[in-house]
């Protein structure tokens, strides 16, 4: 058995009162498309936010492609190869989208404490910043401001985003959220894509994406596991068709 | 190159001139006054690289003026007249100060930020009041630094192209970390510190490093205030002129390269016209110059939101 690209161990997070994540271990294998799937407010986002370093768990351990991370910082985890997209989507408005992706290609290129050299002229860091915008199919947007780009193409920005930084693993907290059929069907392309060359921990509530990329999900609910298996199990599970797919199931 | 530009350097190369001008018209107040402009062009133009770029409102950028003037007053007091040796250490002393002040202000955000680097200076502030061996509250007279040989600081035109000279230099310095690497790390983090975050940077080194840089040429200011004067007090620290230097950044146009310097150049030109004729209108009254100023400037906020940077690129579309 292959060692988990990511995993878990018992993690638990309060916010006051409130569990939102209750003992949960769950694993990501190298390659693997792991959903992640559950009601509103179930803490799929809270879970996602212990995984980057942004919220610190109450308690339990999260490893990372062989070390423990559970205490490093967020800028640490990305070098290690952690990218994230958000739920709500997060690009540099007044920046333009070429900008928006030598930023993420300038951060994993090590530190930028170089105060003199004028980036505009950088032409690896440009030529790099322009094959991934091409990747996700923004290549003719590229001089265009993030906040003039459609909501789709900025999430397909997003996700330039974080592959410049070349990460083993994406955590992608609702990637087709807002989006039409049409758009929702490019970002499952471009998922289906990447899926050899990283891991990823999808967070969807369309089940047709889900069931579409997924080779395992977990089921999510109050901030605890409820079911983890195969898209075939998922749908025979009862409970889960109860608690989360409605009777019909999906 | 853009017109913006020729407007820019036509300032700079009138600036360049002005002692000949100065000289040739005998007004040698005007010197004085052009000084003045250069040397709070200097800290602005660094102020404006943290508050502009990086989007930190620090009001406590002139403590950095009383530090690189104290370490001046205080080495010279202690008969080290140097200037080679003075300038380093000041300029060593403000960079400490700026990462000790970054390194727990920067923890904080917004309004925290504002009143942490406010409460810093405030503390030099009275550090200085209660140097009691060093003049306290009254101030310090002092002798100018030395550069043996090579200038002599006392001469007003020799100073004044010091100041010019360095002010070229900072501006050059700061127009090409605009652009640079960090300079773009720097903007990022200001748009959106969470996406900076989770691209890989650790925002907070970033900033604090602006910080170091920027308290360095504040201090180099402080240390031509100093010089220039020849002469040190808390009053060169006081809020008022964090304030003022907040004012000038904001009246330039936050975040335009050459905003400080137009904004500098407003400043005192109309502290220079509003005071005497306020004080003609009614002696006394002229102390009370930003009475009038501040309406102006509530003005300007108003109608022109990028400051006369933003007027100036108007112009030219
Ligand atoms: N910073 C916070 N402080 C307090 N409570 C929070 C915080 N963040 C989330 N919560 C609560 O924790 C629970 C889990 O929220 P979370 O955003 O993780 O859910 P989610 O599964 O991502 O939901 P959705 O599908 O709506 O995105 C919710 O009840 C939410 O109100
Ligand atoms: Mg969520």
């Amino acid at each position: 058995m292959v060692e988990p690209l990511l995993s878990t161990d018992r993690l638990v997070k309060h916010f006051g009162g409130l569990l939102a994540t209750d003992d949960v271990s769950i694993d990501v294998r190298p390659g693997e498309i792991h959903a992640l799937i559950g009601p509103n407010g179930a803490g799929k986002t809270t879970l996602v936010g212990q995984l980057t370093g942004l919220l610190a768990p109450d308690s339990g351990t999260i490893r990372f492609a062989g070390r423990d991370i559970t205490r490093l910082p967020t800028h640490a985890r990305v070098r290690l190869g952690l990218g994230r997209s958000f739920q709500i989507t997060s690009v540099l408005r007044e920046f333009s989208a070429l900008d928006n992706v030598a930023l993420a290609v300038q951060a994993h290129q090590g530190h930028s404490f170089r105060f003199l050299a004028d980036v505009r002229r950088d032409r690896a860091l440009r030529t790099a910043a322009q094959g991934g915008l091409d990747a996700v199919g923004l290549g003719a947007r590229a001089a265009m401001p993030a906040a003039a780009l459609s909501h789709g193409e900025q999430r397909q920005l997003e996700i330039a985003m974080a592959l410049a930084g070349e990460p083993k693993l994406l955590l992608l907290d609702e990637p087709t959220a807002g989006m039409g059929v049409e758009e929702s069907q490019r970002m499952v392309e471009t998922l289906r894509g990447l899926k050899r060359s990283c891991g990823m921990l999808l967070i969807e509530h369309d089940m047709d994406a889900v069931f579409a990329l997924a080779d395992r999900i977990t089921v999510l609910v109050y901030g605890r596991v409820l079911f983890c298996g195969t898209p075939d199990e998922i749908r025979r599970h009862p409970e889960v068709r109860q608690a989360y797919l409605g009777e019909d199931g999906a | 190159m853009q017109p913006r530009n020729m407007i820019a350097l036509l300032l700079l190369a009138l600036l360049a001139v002005l002692p000949l001008l100065t000289q040739a018209f005998d007004q040698r107040y005007l010197l004085s006054v052009g000084t003045r402009i250069v040397i709070w062009s200097i800290a602005a133009v660094s102020l404006n690289m943290i508050l502009g770029y990086g989007g930190l409102v620090s009001f406590g950028h002139a403590a950095f003026f009383g530090i690189g003037g104290y370490a001046v007053g205080i080495l010279s007091a202690e008969g080290i007249q140097n200037g080679w040796l003075q300038w380093p250490v000041a300029l060593a002393a403000s960079m400490l100060w700026a990462a000790l002040v970054g390194a727990l202000s920067l923890r904080t955000r917004g309004v925290y930020f504002i009143m942490i680097t406010l409460a810093f200076a405030q503390l030099v502030y009275y550090l200085a009041s209660g140097l009691e061996g060093y003049g306290g509250d009254d101030g310090l007279n002092i002798s100018r630094s030395r550069f043996a040989g090579l200038l002599d600081l006392r001469d007003k035109a020799t100073f004044y192209w010091l100041c010019f000279a360095l002010l070229c230099g900072t501006l050059w310095f700061c127009g090409r970390l605009a652009n640079s690497r960090f300079g773009t790390v720097l903007r990022g983090a200001r748009a959106n510190e969470l996406r900076m975050t989770a691209l890989g940077f650790p925002v907070f080194r970033y900033r604090l490093v602006a910080c170091v840089i920027a308290g360095a040429f504040g201090g180099l200011a402080g240390i031509l205030i100093a010089n220039e004067g020849a002469y040190v007090s808390p009053a060169m620290m006081s809020w008022v002129k964090s304030g003022d230097l907040i004012v000038i950044v904001v009246l330039g146009g936050i975040g335009a390269l050459f905003g400080p310097l137009y904004g500098a150049i407003v400043f005192f030109a109309l502290e220079e016209t509003l005071k005497p004729f306020l004080d003609l209108l009614h002696k006394g009254w002229g102390e009370y110059w930003q009475i009038v100023f501040g309406p102006l400037l509530v003005l300007i906020a108003l109608h022109a939101r990028g400051g006369m940077a933003s007027l100036l690129r108007r112009r030219d579309g």
